[in-house]
């Protein structure tokens, strides 16, 4: 049982080699702070990737950076900051859902669990935003693919391949990222009151309508009091994001002052509350409770999420909220996770998918924490997986396709 | 032109063509067979006109199911496919081969549901890029992506070439407004890819197929994402003495945090040309013009429309004005959009380019372009989506001078090799296709090609789909999947370990 922790890419390339040549699993890891989410791992040795850690470009004006793949995400977020820029994806940090320390992570994780946050429906995930990429495969090949400038369409987007493959297909040890200026500021409208079904349709006015919101959450009463330790407003609250300038989020404020009052009553939460909302809302605040108890993420089309949660909660008692305009659901389990349940439901109300994110492991043993696929994708997602790891290599287990 | 070498055709499949034909008539009774020399001359060549060749056979289906079958079919008897949306591209993406079936999904033509709530469109595949927003514009919805050819070009070529436009600094490409596909596999296995939901389960199918050129699977649906247009959008029309200036004004207004909508430049013959075609009213004594762009709520873009002018003074523009009405706007834009056809008036021919290059190396590229032009003996004129980098170099040339072409390709190569070197890439929007297949190794090494011809052998084993394009070699699968084994000791045994 070894523990590499190689520093450069030559040198990952060596050790994936190794085990090429030895035929010895290994498991993958940066800061380790997602690592609990997917399957348990079958591999004696792990591939430590945090010293292989440092930003290699960046050129603020050309909206750019590299780094490698061990660079803790804190210290490049930081160093966005410096510059007023960020990751427009607004990546979310699982950590403290998984009971571990906040604010730990790498870029290579990030990319690896296609990280993104509220401003997805906006802005997308870290698949939008990755440039390019330096990686190995499970053969023992180091390859690139992309660059470093945002309009490519030479060959295939690899870097968008190895997006939420969770390590299974190739390791990363280079990546080029988009970044773009942060907005300079923002406010939150709040319209108190509504049920989860009123609340979907003020946010599907609110993101029809010209006003660029940037974020849609709602947040039910059972957890409401869980955010700003308290200082929401009781009862149910759905939450909309203005951001940008000035001048331009205040009039859109109004403009969706006007077009929502006749849900509810609308109040407005200001910049440094509205921030530190939006942190809680995007890592899962009101679940990161220090119990393993299963948590779902589930992604379906905005319009179906209270839809679902309502079939749902007659078969199983679990505590919810939205983001995404309601398109993505976060559920909370009082017992079971009732997995067969909620697919079938899933698949009833237009498709989608749901991730057991975190859950014991005797329960995760016995249900598929990925949503399993119609055979035809299966085939042709095993197929990938062939031709980057053929001998599974790399995270095997993980992803649950052995 | 001969154009550059396509695989050898399979004798077997030329000498069955009356039996395939007849198969096909089956699956696809009706009109959907065209078999004639004379109506198939309409498919033999896409919108890079130089590179011409008769298909086997020109099947138009109208349903998945017929899609599937047809490739199922020639999936089991080995016969070539080549994938045809509107056929506007301009890499030779659909260019026909001797021995394939040209597979044209133009009946693929309706709109299958509009669903404001999701801000969603499902379409078929040879609904046009501007079909999509015609449906929806009468709510105030569009669809973002704009490649220039939108009001021909089909949302299922759109897929398979990831298409750009003037506007994916702030909006993205195809990749980042479609959230879902159903495609068909060379085996006819039907696999839907996302939906109104975000964000794949699994791997990112849908990111791969995404501009594979059609290498890899027939689009059949595509669910794309709409907005809502914005409130306003004015645009400001500035001149610079050197596009260095230009260049330097365009890194302060997005170091200023303003991402504008559409941000475009022109040098010196582009100007002149636009100018003489369409009286835009452009400045003629100055050498470079940038078209800024600033769309959204009308607070912002009137605060927004302030800052850039002041940007652009600090470095040194000469001439500035802002467009005060939408007619105005729509000016500005007429020489730009004219570009192409101005060069068509200058020149009997011109061959356009679409590297991509970091912005700050514009200044070199254009100096190496200059010193380009002079050892062809050809003029060149450039428009440049300024904000991401995206050259277009027309060449101007005459084909009826003979060695001409040639030398307009040779100098266009040579562009290209140096928007690489300087960091950049071989195309932004237009793709790789046949026009550019054989400059690929000087971007990427061969265990990079290899790494993506792999991604085909997982989709299309045996290189049935689209074969010719994009890859100067096409590996066998079987070979690419052979192992290389190092055996040997643990690595680094003075590395610390745990």
């Amino acid at each position: 049982m070894t523990d590499f922790t190689p520093s450069n890419a030559e040198e990952v390339l060596e050790i994936v080699q190794w085990t090429v040549g030895e035929e010895e699993p290994i498991e993958i890891v940066g800061h380790g702070s997602k690592r609990s989410i997917g399957h348990a791992v079958q591999a004696a040795h792990t591939l430590d990737l945090s010293r292989l850690a440092g930003i290699t470009l960046y050129e603020p004006e050309e909206l750019v950076l590299s780094a490698r793949a061990g660079t803790p995400l804190a210290e490049i977020e930081a160093e966005l900051a410096r510059n007023r820029q960020e990751f427009a994806f607004e990546p979310m940090d699982y950590a403290p859902l998984l009971g571990r320390e906040a604010g730990r992570g790498t870029i290579g994780g990030l990319l690896s669990a296609n990280l993104a946050g509220p401003r997805r429906i906006k802005s997308g995930a870290a698949r939008d935003h990755v440039l390019g990429v330096h990686a190995v495969s499970g053969r023992g090949e180091g390859f690139k693919s992309g660059g470093r400038v945002v309009k490519n369409v030479t060959g295939y987007d690899l870097s968008k391949g190895l997006a939420g493959a969770w390590g299974t297909l190739a390791v990363t040890t280079d990546v080029t990222f988009k970044v773009l200026p942060a907005a300079e500021t923002e406010t939150t409208l709040c319209i108190s009151g509504l049920d989860d079904a009123e609340a979907a349709a003020a946010m599907a006015m609110a993101m029809g309508s010209s006003a660029e919101v940037s974020a849609a959450a709602h947040l039910p009463e059972g957890v409401v009091g869980r955010f700003l330790e308290g200082g929401l407003q009781n009862g149910a609250q759905t939450v909309l994001r203005v951001e940008g300038f000035g001048p331009s989020v205040d009039y859109r404020i109004d403009l969706l002052f006007h077009l929502l009052k006749s849900y509810g009553a609308v109040s407005t939460i200001d910049v440094d509350q509205s921030r530190l909302l939006w942190r809680e809302i995007r890592d899962c605040k009101p679940f990161a409770d220090g119990t393993t108890a299963p948590v779902w993420r589930v992604s379906v089309a905005p319009s179906q999420g209270h839809l679902l949660v309502d079939a749902f909660r007659r078969a199983a008692g679990a505590n919810t909220f939205y983001d995404w305009q309601g398109g993505l659901v976060w559920m909370r389990m009082e017992a079971d996770p009732e997995a067969e349940v909620l697919r079938k439901l899933i698949a009833h109300f237009g498709g989608g998918h749901a991730t057991l994110v975190r859950a014991p492991e005797t329960v995760k043993a016995g249900t598929p924490v990925f949503e399993p696929q119609p055979p035809a994708l299966a085939a042709l997602s095993a197929r990938l997986k062939e031709q980057f790891d053929p001998k599974n290599l790399l995270n095997p287990g993980r992803m649950a396709f052995t | 032109m001969s154009g550059p070498a396509m695989p050898k055709a399979n004798a077997e499949t030329l000498r069955n063509r009356a039996d395939i034909v007849a198969d096909m008539r089956i699956i696809v009774p009706g009109e959907g067979v065209v078999d004639t020399a004379n109506e198939m001359r309409a498919f033999e060549s896409d919108g890079l006109t130089a590179y011409r060749q008769m298909p086997l056979v020109v099947v138009l289906p109208e349903t998945t199911a017929q899609v599937s079958r047809i490739l199922k079919y020639c999936h089991e008897r080995n016969i070539r496919v080549v994938p045809r949306g509107s056929g506007t591209s301009l890499s030779g993406g659909a260019l026909p081969l001797e021995d394939a079936v040209l597979l044209v999904m133009s009946r693929f033509n309706r709109i299958l549901d509009i669903d404001f709530a999701n801000r969603a469109v499902v379409a078929q595949p040879g609904v046009t890029n501007l079909g999509i927003t015609h449906a929806v514009e009468h709510e105030g919805f569009y669809y973002a992506p704009d490649p220039s050819s939108q009001i021909a070009c089909s949302i299922g070529g759109n897929v398979a070439e990831n298409s750009g436009g003037v506007h994916c600094l702030k909006y993205g490409l195809t990749a980042n407004n479609v959230l879902g596909i159903e495609m068909v596999l060379i085996n006819g296995d039907v696999v839907r890819l996302g939906g109104k939901h975000l964000d794949a389960e699994g791997y990112d199918l849908l990111g791969l197929m995404t501009g594979s050129e059609g290498l890899l699977g027939v689009v059949t649906e595509v669910t794309v994402r709409i907005l809502q247009k914005p409130e306003t959008a004015r645009a400001l029309l500035i001149g610079f003495p050197s596009s260095e200036e230009a260049g330097l004004c365009v890194a302060e207004i997005i170091g200023a945090g303003i991402i504008p909508g559409g941000m475009e430049m022109m040098d010196g013959p582009a100007i002149r040309a636009a100018e003489d075609f369409v009286h835009a009213g452009y400045p003629l004594d100055v050498e470079a013009l940038l078209i800024v762009e600033l769309d959204g709520p009308q607070a912002e873009v009137d605060h927004l429309i302030e800052r850039v002018e002041t940007i652009a003074k600090r470095n040194g523009a000469t001439t500035s004005r802002a467009s005060t009405s939408d007619e105005e706007r729509a000016v500005f834009w007429a020489g730009r959009k004219a570009a192409f056809p101005a060069a068509g008036r200058i020149s009997p021919d011109y061959y356009c380019m679409d590297g991509t290059i970091p912005r700050k190396a514009l200044p070199r590229v254009l100096a190496g372009m200059r010193a380009l032009s002079e050892k062809y003996g050809l003029r060149v004129a450039n428009v440049f989506h300024a904000g991401d980098g995206n050259l277009h170099p027309l060449i101007l040339y005459d084909a009826n001078k003979p060695g001409e072409l040639e030398n307009a390709e040779a100098f266009g190569a040579d562009i290209l090799r140096l928007c690489v070197e300087v960091g950049g890439v071989l195309t932004g929007e237009h793709g790789v296709g046949v026009e550019k297949r054989d400059l690929m190794p000087e971007m990427f090494t061969e265990a990079d090609l290899n790494q993506q011809i792999r991604v085909k052998c997982a989709f299309d084993p045996n290189h049935l789909l689209n074969p010719g394009k994009v890859f100067p070699q096409l590996h066998r699968c079987a070979e690419l999947g052979r192992m290389h084994i190092h055996r040997g000791q643990v690595p680094f045994p003075d590395l610390e370990r745990f």
